[in-house]
């Protein structure tokens, strides 16, 4: 996904002038081609996550369209309230991109793991949040940013991401996508880099004779709420599936929307615990230690399932 | 510069004071020292150095003032009335219910106001990106930003200090409100920012160093550092909290404390 972002920035750049890249000091090898490109729209503020929004809202507030990236933590927490006043506050045209969403740097520890990112990021007055879930999603998020008002939080994971999506040509922040629509009366709605995740347990249910709808919702806000008002009528199960805290994500925004709307049916978010990972490994090992693995989240769905089935029969 | 210049900017300076007292006064609104010691700078600014209009207040090229010690805010509301940015109705929204401005800016370039400010150690920062703009566009104007003495503590002031030097951002000035009084105590009592011209010129700033109250000494002190390339630049301004009101001057009390009316008669008798 990363590189999907750079290299769409890439060709944005080429078209808009205003485009300028701002890193802190990381992204390794990723904008080498940006800078030699656009030397004056890229610039390594160092390791200085404050300095660099405020430089960023300096930019905006004179025309210029920016992008920062940092990791995911750094950037949503070191420099929280530079971006609360100088890029909310303001409602500046600023996207900040965050790699590493969750566990994707399992091993490089806790302080790399973003677990919190977009339940913050999400109480912001005028943000955006968006959690692509495949290198299609990602353009597409991309591509549609340049002309995004206001601020704009895109998170991602590391690289190597698998494609879900063939395209997207109806894609639009703020819209969710049905992948695969079912008849049992069970939808999965995942986010960000969850998805090949949940189309592996739609892909393992269906195995075990279980046809499941499936729904990609990158913006976690705004949340297409109509999308979620379909489902809730026409679901008896709702699960949501996340790489962030079961605490302010995707599945606490989902489960704000499916209350006002007086949803009767069965809900439950699926993401990582709320507390700071103790075991130490890569991200596949952390998410079978902690039951996320799509035979695991499978194994749960239908078992949940089963048990309302039952209920709704008696 | 002529006397007759220096007596006129006198002139605007004292009905700047006594604007501002009638809006803190009005409001019990606190920061009260921290307005009156950078009246002088701001008249400077607004009535000689800054190319800016009411009239134009989007151009392009005019010149940005960020406010980055955003709680000295009546000072600036009152000389953006002076200079015609905001009319008299506005200020009496000063800190009132209902009202139009608060107790530090917001954002409105058609008001002046160019940045959104009121927590410290954001507003260089954002100057810088300024900067940056402004040399990527070519565009001949700067950009100057009011830090407080106090603000300096701030960790962000420092890394935005590194960056423009290293980006060598001669169109950004910062003037440092040294009136060595902060909220809780003397500046070299709470952390000593001594010797402070020192450090700005170790992060690669030009230092200039000046009585922030005296005309001559800070227009001159504009206009060299307007001449100045391939540095940004620092002006040091020594000033005296709660200039001009002689039982508020240089006491910490005057940060927070609000007016009583025997407080505010005494101190517009003092400055009329």
């Amino acid at each position: 996904m990363r590189t999907a972002f750079v290299r769409t920035v890439e060709d944005l750049a080429q078209k808009d002038g205003n485009i300028f890249l701002l890193t802190a000091d990381l992204g390794f090898g990723l904008f080498d081609k940006f800078r030699a490109a656009y030397p004056k729209r890229f610039l390594n503020v160092g390791v200085a996550e404050a300095n660099m929004i405020g430089v960023a809202a300096g930019l905006a507030l004179s025309g210029k369209n920016v992008y920062c990236y940092s990791i995911a933590t750094f950037l949503t927490t070191r420099c929280f309230e530079q971006i609360r006043i100088d890029l909310c506050y303001q409602n500046l045209n600023v996207k900040l991109i965050g790699a590493g969403a969750g566990w994707s740097y399992g091993l490089e520890g806790m302080t790399h793991h973003a677990i919190e990112d977009v339940s913050i990021m999400k109480s912001l007055p005028n943000m955006t949040v968006v959690a692509p879930g495949d290198p299609v999603e990602a353009q597409a998020v991309i591509a549609e940013s340049a002309t995004y008002r206001g601020p704009l939080y895109i998170r991602f994971g590391k690289n190597n991401d698998p494609r879900i999506h063939k395209d997207l040509p109806d894609f639009r922040i703020g819209k969710g996508t049905v992948i695969d629509r079912g008849n049992s009366g069970l939808t999965i709605i995942a986010s960000g880099t969850m998805l090949p995740t949940a189309k592996s347990v739609l892909d393992t249910l269906a195995s075990r004779g279980l046809m499941a709808t499936l729904i990609s919702m990158p913006t976690i806000k705004p949340l297409d709420e109509s999308l979620i008002r379909e489902c809730a009528t026409e679901s008896q199960a709702i699960f949501t599936i996340e790489e962030h805290s079961i605490i302010g994500g995707l599945g606490s925004s989902v489960a704000d929307t499916l209350m006002d709307l007086n949803y009767r049916g069965l809900f439950r978010k699926i993401g990582l615990p709320d507390k700071y990972c103790p075991a130490i490994g890569g991200r596949n090992y952390l998410l079978e230690k902690h039951y996320l693995t799509p035979e695991a989240i499978a194994d749960r769905i239908s078992t949940e399932y089963k048990q309302i089935r039952r209920e709704i029969a008696v | 510069m002529p006397d007759s210049t220096i007596d006129e900017y006198k002139i605007i300076a004292r009905r700047v004071r006594r604007e501002l007292l009638d809006m803190v006064y009005r409001s019990s609104s606190p920061h009260i020292g921290s307005s009156l010691s950078i009246v002088e700078i701001l008249v400077a600014l607004y009535f000689r150095c800054l190319r800016v209009s009411p009239d134009k207040p989007h151009d392009e090229n005019r010149d940005r003032f960020v406010l980055s010690k955003g709680h000295g805010c009546p000072a600036f509301y009152a000389t953006l009335a002076h200079r015609g940015f905001l009319g008299s109705y506005v200020l009496s929204g000063f800190a009132v219910n209902g009202g139009i401005l608060e107790q530090h800016p917001t954002c409105n370039v058609e008001q002046g106001i160019e940045v959104s400010t009121g927590s410290l150690g954001h507003g260089l920062s954002i100057g810088a990106g300024m900067a940056i703009a402004a040399k990527h566009d070519q565009a001949l104007y700067h950009i100057f930003v009011l830090l407080s003495d106090g603000e300096m503590d701030e960790g962000s002031v420092w890394e935005a200090m590194m960056f423009a030097s290293h980006h060598r951002l001669d169109n950004l000035i910062a003037i440092v409100d040294y009136n060595k009084i902060q909220a809780l105590g003397r500046t070299n009592e709470v952390v000593n920012l001594e010797p402070l011209a020192d450090k700005w010129r170790s992060f690669g700033w030009r230092v200039e160093e000046i009585d922030g109250h005296d005309f001559e000494q800070i227009v001159s002190a504009f206009e060299k550092v307007l001449l100045q390339q391939g540095k940004p630049n620092v002006i040091i301004a020594h000033t005296v909290k709660g200039k001009g009101v002689s039982f508020m001057e240089d006491r910490l009390l005057w940060h927070y404390k609000c007016l009583d009316q025997d407080e505010y008669t005494k101190a517009m008798m003092e400055i009329s």
